[in-house]
């Protein structure tokens, strides 16, 4: 870097933008000009009609060389816009590019005031502010940080595989993590898939055997993350695998030890099956489950309570792949990117008690008729209720725990295409005659319209109107023995009870329930109704405000398959850019302790989120990592002694920009700060 | 404070902001974008997070003249650090009432949530907080710093070592 | 024998305390003795203002000024003797940043003169009697200076060279400060005499703070047996450490009581009640505003508990409507 650069001699050059008119007709731009011109250091004054353009910045840069500048300040629109292009520029005429500061007078000042004169005095505050701050800028060096190729995938539904296989498929390494005894999430649990109906197991198995034959894939099912620290490009994870007594890798899936368990018939509520079916304490989800490998639970185990089973399990596995003592293990492994794809959970439908789920037996949720209706199911695919009958009505009751201010407000998405689907395969399967009790019809999606056409064509009746309750209150013979639903009816006008011999709710798309605590664990943010939030709703649909780390599928907000596999195929691609990428820029604002001042009080060790301030027990002195800083300042404001400072937003900086807002002199810093006023 | 809204007719506060890189900084541009007219009092001040407002910046823009100080940050659960807005708001709770035993007013200091979809929000709030401040008349902290100090020049320079005559 | 440099010991609105410092010198006020000449210390030796009045000016090398300044007589001398010295030292807390004394800027003249002459309860004063300012009987005068509407830190009076801080300053500090003036060997104007490093650095309880402190109540020293070696803030009780300088070598903490703030903040601080409140407040384990404000109502008094040596040397200096 040249000398002149910080020998403390200021030459300040200032441009204000005229942005065409967008700035120069709310601010008298010359009177700017000509004001700051007057300020001590500032050698240049300049207006221009587009300082982004490339004469805008060349204009600076042969400024710098003509006249020996060293600090730049330019007003025009928001940093958040141009502070890079300038910076840049800045770079471009020799300086260092944060010697430089931006004045935003058109978001700020332009775009939002009226009066003129009022407008040009707020520039002229803003900018006397920003020629205040510059005097205290410092030369910074650009930080960069190598990013591992390594990438963790978190959970393991129909996002997370899609992200871990074409990760996979281009050499990555994916560690995938799945908190169940198998992969494949909800979609493992659905029947067909609209609109297409296209069988679940059929589209997804094929892409769970390959997550599992993966060379590039480590699957770590019936497991968790525990914790992660580090930052983008190099996270470590702590993976804690929970004991499932059975060797993953001598088991075949053979089901023998299943067959042979003392109990001869299933026990306890099979969770695959949403309690529709029991199964035995060992057992395995579903067929294809991936890996195929069973699990015993320990709760359940007469072994685990009460140490006197027969064990007849073990006696029954030729390969000795059941192990009784294993323990939990726990496994860090380095990555250089993070996906979030943990999914959803169903709207818990016993908060909306008239609708008597858990009331009447004939009363289920989507996701149970989901298994109903599986040929792979508790019933084989048969229609068979809970009470032993064949149901000749159903109704469907859409929006149970989605656009209800008591409730969820927002709209789940899925709801309305899966109970036309279901109207279609119940009908299908049953001949009943299919009631849908609908608030609007929102089909929206490839083919999603015309499907529902197709369920109109095959008379299912749709009632508009939100359901008041569901009762077994006959109020005549017809109605005797049925469920009545009673609905407004507002196509024509009236509440209406119809009777029927089931009823499906149509339960809406939630916040799996541990999202706080996993958004937590990743440094990232929920938005309002606790969805993972995105960096931007628009631009930057996948990544979040902590970098490195991209969510996918419905953990990010109600979304169906064809999104779900849309969005983990981009977050897999934003995090593919880093890893080729191999290095990440990182603004160098971050925080610094100078030890010769720093007392070892420890107030800002619990302040940092990021665990970036550690205590050094040998000089008893805290000190900062400068790679897991993140640079809010939070600690700066809050080191009671002033021992720790912030590259680009430390002290004497804004404080400069304070006194300079409010027109004060700032001299009696120059003198501690070695600064001169040329 | 009647005799600084006579002597001040046309005043206009002076309120510096300190708004947030990630919410409401960016609100306050969105508000630009949207065109939400508001007062032009606000004078503001980018941090990367409303944890970074040191108090002592507050104290030192009363000081410097500043008639009110507003702070924008990320709503409870929204902080792009994570954490950093509890922090602020911790601060601000002692401070506010720190700040009432020294005589400034409560609506002279003021914390705001304002996430970076809220552009209305920023006009809103900028918008009633001048006008508040606006009722209470200006603070001007550096001027009556010389006012206070008006009573030490009745021993000027010259009388040093002479007989001073003081009067009540 | 060539003359020895003379200095001087000055004190405003202070306790005496910081008069008694100069003696716990013990014997080593006889070096000092031995190697000055003191020529004006009202407290210890019977000089009149004429005296100084009739130094040349600059022929004191150094005078040690201690307290606040709050009456008109205290400015009159003030300003006598910066002219009279070649460098002024505010010596102790009050001369520094106002000290106790200036507690009462949160109060007007009038409040106070009110509470003292009529309002305290162990006041006996039926016919509303105040001190007069000027007394003329028999064809004497006798005058009073006037009592301040304000309390003002030496250096918001008179130009100060140095600063020695501590309520009151230490004797190795003033044993320092005297050696560095006799030495010539000076560090820049302005420079606060002591340690540029917080308390705790050399805090003897410094090992017991925890680092995942989360402070959920805070006590008053008088409310809790306090425990005599661990770190006050792990034990919920305010102490300023922290934000103030070190250098008294923790006198009060190894008498088993928090440090209150008298040295001052460090030179990186504009405030020293404002850091010690940010700090604080940062770590309340309160994550809604109802329990923010319930752990922090138990901090009654802010500004006495931050500022208890620093409101005039503060950002704010006095409570705004107090000025009448």
């Amino acid at each position: 870097m040249p000398n002149h650069q910080n020998n403390g001699n200021m030459r300040i050059g200032y441009y204000v933008c005229h942005c065409g008119h967008n700035i120069a007709n709310q601010v008298d731009v010359e009177a700017l000009a000509a004001y700051i011109s007057k300020l001590p250091g500032v050698a240049v004054s300049r207006s221009y009609k587009y300082m982004c353009s490339d004469p805008g910045q060349e204009l600076i840069q042969q400024d710098i060389k003509d006249h020996g500048l060293n600090r730049i300040v330019v007003a025009s629109c928001s940093p958040l816009l141009h502070e890079q292009t300038f910076r840049k520029a800045v770079e471009k005429g020799g300086l260092n590019p944060y010697f430089f500061q931006m004045v935003n007078i058109r978001e700020n000042v332009s775009w939002v005031h009226e009066d003129r004169k009022e407008a040009t005095q707020k520039a002229m505050d803003l900018s006397r502010a920003a020629v205040h701050r510059v005097f205290f800028h410092k030369e910074l060096e650009k930080k960069y940080v190598k990013i591992n190729p390594d990438a963790l995938v978190v959970g393991g539904g129909i996002a997370g595989i899609h992200a871990a296989l074409t990760l996979a498929n281009s050499g990555k390494k994916v560690y995938l993590v799945e908190k169940e005894p198998t992969i494949g999430g909800h979609m493992a649990q659905f029947d067909k898939t609209f609109p297409t109906l296209d069988c679940a197991a059929c589209i997804l198995t094929p892409k769970m055997s390959a997550v599992k034959s993966h060379p590039n894939i480590t699957l770590w099912t019936y497991s968790e993350v525990t914790n992660v620290s580090g930052y983008v490009g190099n996270y470590i994870v702590q993976v804690k695998r929970k004991p499932r007594y059975i060797d993953e890798k001598l088991c075949v899936g053979c089901l023998a030890c299943i067959d042979e368990c003392v109990y001869k018939e299933g026990k306890y509520a099979d969770e695959f099956n949403m309690g529709l079916s029991k199964r035995k304490p060992i057992y395995m989800s579903f067929p294809q489950a991936t890996p195929k490998v069973v699990v015993i639970d320990p709760e359940t185990c007469i072994q685990f309570k009460s140490g006197k089973c027969k064990q007849t399990c073990i006696e029954s596995c030729d390969r000795g792949a059941i192990d009784l003592s294993q323990k939990e293990t726990n496994e860090e492994v380095n990555v250089g990117t993070i996906i979030l794809s943990t999914g959803y959970r169903t709207f818990d439908a016993h908060r909306v008690p008239f609708y008597g789920y858990g009331k009447y037996p004939n009363v289920y949720t989507s996701l149970e008729v989901e298994r109903l209706i599986n040929a792979s199911g508790p019933t084989g695919g048969e229609l068979i209720l809970r009470d032993g009958s064949h149901p000749k009505t159903v109704g469907i009751i859409h929006c149970v725990g989605s656009r209800d201010r008591n409730t969820n407000r927002w709209c789940s998405r899925t709801c309305c295409m899966y109970s036309l689907k279901l109207a279609h395969l119940l009908k299908e399967h049953s001949g009943a005659e299919v009631y849908n009790f609908y608030i609007d019809i929102r089909a929206a999606g490839k083919a999603y319209e015309e499907f529902y056409d197709k369920v109109l064509e095959e008379n299912v009746h749709f009632i508009r109107g939100r359901v008041a309750e569901v009762i077994d209150w006959a109020a005549n013979p017809a109605e005797e023995g049925k469920l009545i639903i009673r609905a407004e009816d507002t196509m024509i006008g009236t509440v209406r009870r119809i009777p029927v011999d089931m009823v499906v709710l149509a339960v809406g798309m939630e916040p799996r329930e541990d999202a706080q605590a996993v958004r937590k664990m990743f440094n990232i943010s929920c938005s309002t109704e606790g969805f993972f939030l995105e960096r931007h709703p628009k631009l930057a649909p996948v990544d979040t405000f902590t970098d490195g780390v991209f969510i996918a599928g419905a953990c990010q907000g109600p979304k169906d398959i064809p999104d779900s596999v849309a969005q983990a195929g981009a977050a897999a691609a934003q995090a593919m850019m880093l890893v080729d990428t191999g290095e990440v820029e990182l603004e160098p604002n971050t925080a610094f302790i100078t030890e010769e001042h720093c007392s070892g009080c420890k107030s800002c060790i619990p302040l940092c989120p990021f665990h970036a301030i550690l205590f050094n027990d040998t000089s008893k002195k805290a000190y900062i990592n400068e790679a897991l800083c993140k640079g809010c300042g939070t600690c700066v404001a809050a080191c009671p002694s002033g021992s720790i400072q912030q590259n680009m937003f430390d002290d004497a900086e804004i404080l400069a920009e304070i006194n300079g807002l409010l027109a004060i002199d700032n001299s009696e810093f120059y003198e501690k700060e070695a600064i001169h006023v040329g | 404070m009647s005799d600084n809204k006579k002597e001040t007719k046309n005043w206009e506060p002076t309120i510096v902001a300190f708004f947030c890189n990630w919410c409401t900084y960016t609100a306050a541009d969105l508000a630009g974008v949207s065109r939400l007219r508001h007062a032009a009092n606000v004078r503001i001040i980018r941090v990367m997070c409303s944890g970074r407002v040191d108090p002592q910046f507050i104290l030192n823009a009363y000081a410097k003249g500043a008639d009110g100080v507003l702070i924008g940050g990320c709503h409870f659960g929204d902080c792009h650090y994570m954490e950093g807005n509890y922090k602020t708001a911790r601060r601000f709770h002692l401070l506010k009432r720190m700040l009432q035993d020294m005589g400034i007013e409560e609506e002279r200091c003021r914390l705001e949530w304002i996430s970076a979809s809220e552009g209305e929000r920023v006009r809103t709030v900028i918008n009633d907080m001048v006008e508040k401040v606006k009722a209470l008349g200006p603070l001007r902290l550096p001027e009556r710093f010389n006012e206070w100090d008006k009573e030490m020049e009745f021993i000027g320079e010259h009388n040093i070592g002479e007989e001073v005559h003081i009067h009540a | 024998m060539p003359e020895k440099p003379k200095v001087a010991f000055y004190w405003c609105a202070s306790c005496g305390g910081c008069e008694e410092s100069v003696v716990d010198l013990a014997e080593d006020i006889l070096m000092v003795a031995e190697a000055v000449d003191i020529v004006f210390w009202p407290v210890a030796m019977d000089f009149k203002k004429s005296d100084v009045v009739a130094m040349p000016d600059r022929s004191i090398v150094a005078t040690f000024i201690n307290g606040a300044i709050r009456t008109s007589e205290q400015e009159e001398m003030a300003r006598l003797i910066r002219k009279k010295s070649q460098f002024i030292i505010a010596y102790g807390s009050c001369a520094h940043m106002g000290g106790i004394p200036s507690l009462a800027n949160q109060f007007s003249r009038e409040q106070i003169l009110n509470y003292v002459y009529h309002e305290a309860p162990t006041v006996q004063n039926s016919e509303r009697t105040r001190p007069m300012l000027e007394l003329g009987r028999n064809g004497t005068r006798v005058t009073l200076p006037e009592f301040r509407n304000t309390v003002r830190k030496l250096d918001q009076v008179i130009d100060v060279d140095y600063y020695l801080p501590g309520c009151a300053p230490t004797p190795k500090l003033l044993k320092e400060a005297v050696l560095a003036l006799l030495s010539g060997n000076l560090p820049p104007i302005g420079t606060v005499l002591a340690p540029d490093v917080a308390l705790c650095d050399e805090c003897p309880r410094k090992e017991t703070k925890p680092e995942d402190i989360a402070y959920t109540e805070f006590k008053r020293p008088h409310q809790v047996v306090t425990d005599e070696s661990t770190c006050f803030l792990a034990q919920g009780m305010i102490c300023m450490g922290p934000a103030t300088r070190g250098g008294c070598e923790a006198v009060c903490t190894k008498g088993n009581m928090p440090c209150t703030g008298c040295f001052g903040p460090t030179s990186r601080c504009i405030d020293q009640g404002a850091k010690i409140l940010s700090s604080i407040c940062s770590a309340v384990s309160a994550t809604n505003e109802i329990d923010m404000e319930k752990v922090l109502t138990t901090i009654p008094d802010p500004v006495g508990t931050f500022y208890r040596y620093g409101l005039a040397g503060s950002l704010l200096r006095k409570k705004i409507g107090s000025e009448k």
